[in-house]
């Protein structure tokens, strides 16, 4: 579980975060939403340690982790795996050497047993076929799947994923939020996804917290999305057509059973 | 490039190397990387050191034999001057300013690359000290192979000499080689080596440092890998200057 608890950031003065605090349950699909600039990636950047935050504390299963010494903290950090926007591969490797390099870095196993977890986690996300491959060479939801399969290779605790889903057409997308959730329950990690995807909620959310302005506005379950009194969840999340239509359906049900 | 901003460089320049400069994760990967950058940046670059000094070498020993024609000097002269030329500052000081413009930019495009690109970061959040994984190997295999470049520079420069002397006759290719072997003092190459081993310190370094802090898009990378080569020229002249004075003064 990870706990973030009166976090701010300012940037030269602006704040961007402003007194946030959040849980994330371990074994559930934790998702961070919000429009573009309201600082759900500013948010995740200072939860695993790329920006440091002006104040607050952030919990790793009670271990703050902005007070760590540099020995704890780089433990930690092979306890984490990330799946960046843009899926930042390493260009110079194929899919398999990507997938190895943490197990190159800090697995104390052998080359043959190092190789074969790799492919294991190749496996795990259907890309075997890919292994020989360079990133250059392979589709974008392809380029997801393989940035997945690093961040699962060291069998982390915690996983983040940053807009896992920008790029990538439906049914790929749908594919992409099937294996975050599968591998999440299956090696029961914390895990958080940073996205203003409303497939993506209803998909794999399974707790939302939603940002706005750098602020806290709401959190809860994605089945708590549709009866929230909340008018900035409301106008982010009913702006997309699909959830208008949701809601107007769910309206008229609940008319027809009062009637009924 | 204010004042104030030059010092902060300094500053960040020399808060990075203290990253740079410690013991590897992963001796395994570091050498890994060490012999991929002994290929790209060493081997990769014997090509232009071997053209350019040639051609550089005929150069100076033509312009040599055509100014330097007194009855009061000895023909031998023209090997004598090119080839203390050679040895002392065009296969190391000339030959660096030249590869800073090729592995220094190099360095800063490629690490300036994975950092606008998240690859950079990726490596941070895994817990690798991605200065010293992604510069290190860099520095030493750029330092460590700058002693082969020089010898070959100095090797095709001498060697472009004599083909001039063969091909225009003046002065004879006797005189010239009795020339190159005169008053021959065995510590400039040491003294040559040592500049050069420096100076590649300073170009993957500093290209380094450019490419490590690119902040932005495309366009700094470009700027950054710029930057590096414009510093980098400045940084060799400047410290020749200083270890000329240093060592031989």
């Amino acid at each position: 579980m990870i706990e973030v608890k009166h976090l701010n950031k300012e940037f030269d003065g602006d704040k961007v975060l402003n007194d946030i605090n959040a849980r994330f349950e371990k074994g559930l699909v934790n998702m961070i939403i919000g429009k573009s600039g309201s600082g759900k990636t500013v948010l995740l950047k200072c939860i695993v340690g790329l920006l440091t935050p002006t104040s607050g504390d952030i919990l790793y299963d009670g271990r703050n982790f902005l007070s760590l010494k540099t020995r704890e903290l780089r433990r930690l950090r092979r306890d984490i795996g990330m799946l960046f926007q843009g899926s930042a591969l390493f260009d110079s490797r194929t899919v398999l050497e990507n997938v190895m390099f943490p197990l190159d870095m800090f697995s104390r196993k052998n080359n043959r047993e190092r190789r074969k977890r790799a492919e294991f986690c190749l496996e795990r996300v259907g890309l075997s076929e890919a292994a020989d491959l360079y990133p250059s060479e392979i589709s974008g939801g392809m380029m997801k799947r393989a940035a997945i399969a690093r961040a699962i290779s060291l069998n982390p605790k915690y996983l983040f994923c940053d807009e896992p889903n920008s790029g990538l057409d439906p049914k790929t997308a749908q594919l992409i939020d099937e294996l975050i959730e599968d591998l999440t329950k299956d090696f029961m990690m914390t895990t958080i996804v940073v996205s203003h995807d409303m497939n993506s909620v209803i998909n794999i959310g399974d707790r939302v917290v939603f940002i706005n302005e750098g602020v806290k506005e709401w959190e809860g379950t994605k089945s708590d999305i549709m009866g929230a009194d909340n008018e900035k969840l409301n106008d982010f999340v009913f702006a997309s057509d699909l959830f208008k239509k949701i809601k107007e359906a769910e309206e008229i049900i609940s008319e027809d059973n009062k009637k009924g | 490039m204010s004042f104030i901003g030059s010092i902060e460089n300094v500053g960040v320049y020399a808060l990075l190397m203290r990253r740079v400069l410690s013991v590897p994760d992963r001796m395994r990967e570091f050498m890994k990387e060490f012999i991929k950058g002994v290929y790209l940046l060493g081997v990769n670059s014997i090509w232009i050191v071997v053209i350019i000094s040639f051609f550089i070498g005929a150069v100076i020993v033509m312009q040599i034999a055509l100014n330097v024609d007194s009855p009061m000097l000895p023909r031998f002269t023209v090997g004598v001057v090119s080839r203390e030329i050679i040895l002392l500052e065009f296969s190391s000081t000339i030959m660096c300013l030249i590869l800073s413009g090729k592995v220094g930019s190099n360095i800063a495009s490629e690490i300036g690359t994975m950092r606008i690109t998240g690859q950079v970061d990726v490596l941070d959040i895994m817990g690798v000290n991605s200065a010293n994984y992604l510069i290190l190997p860099k520095v030493a295999a750029f330092v460590a192979f700058m002693p082969v470049l020089v010898i070959f520079s100095m090797f095709m420069g001498l060697f472009g000499g004599y083909i001039i002397c063969l091909v225009l006759g003046t002065p004879s290719v006797e005189t010239y080689i009795y020339g190159i072997q005169a008053f021959f003092r065995e510590s400039f190459i040491w003294y040559s080596i040592f500049k050069s081993m420096l100076f590649g310190f300073i170009i993957a370094s500093v290209a380094g440092y450019f490419g490590y802090t690119v902040k932005g898009g495309a366009l700094d990378v470009g700027k950054a890998s710029t930057d590096s080569v414009v510093i980098n020229s400045i940084l060799i002249l400047v410290t020749d200057l200083v270890f000329t004075q240093l060592v031989m003064g």
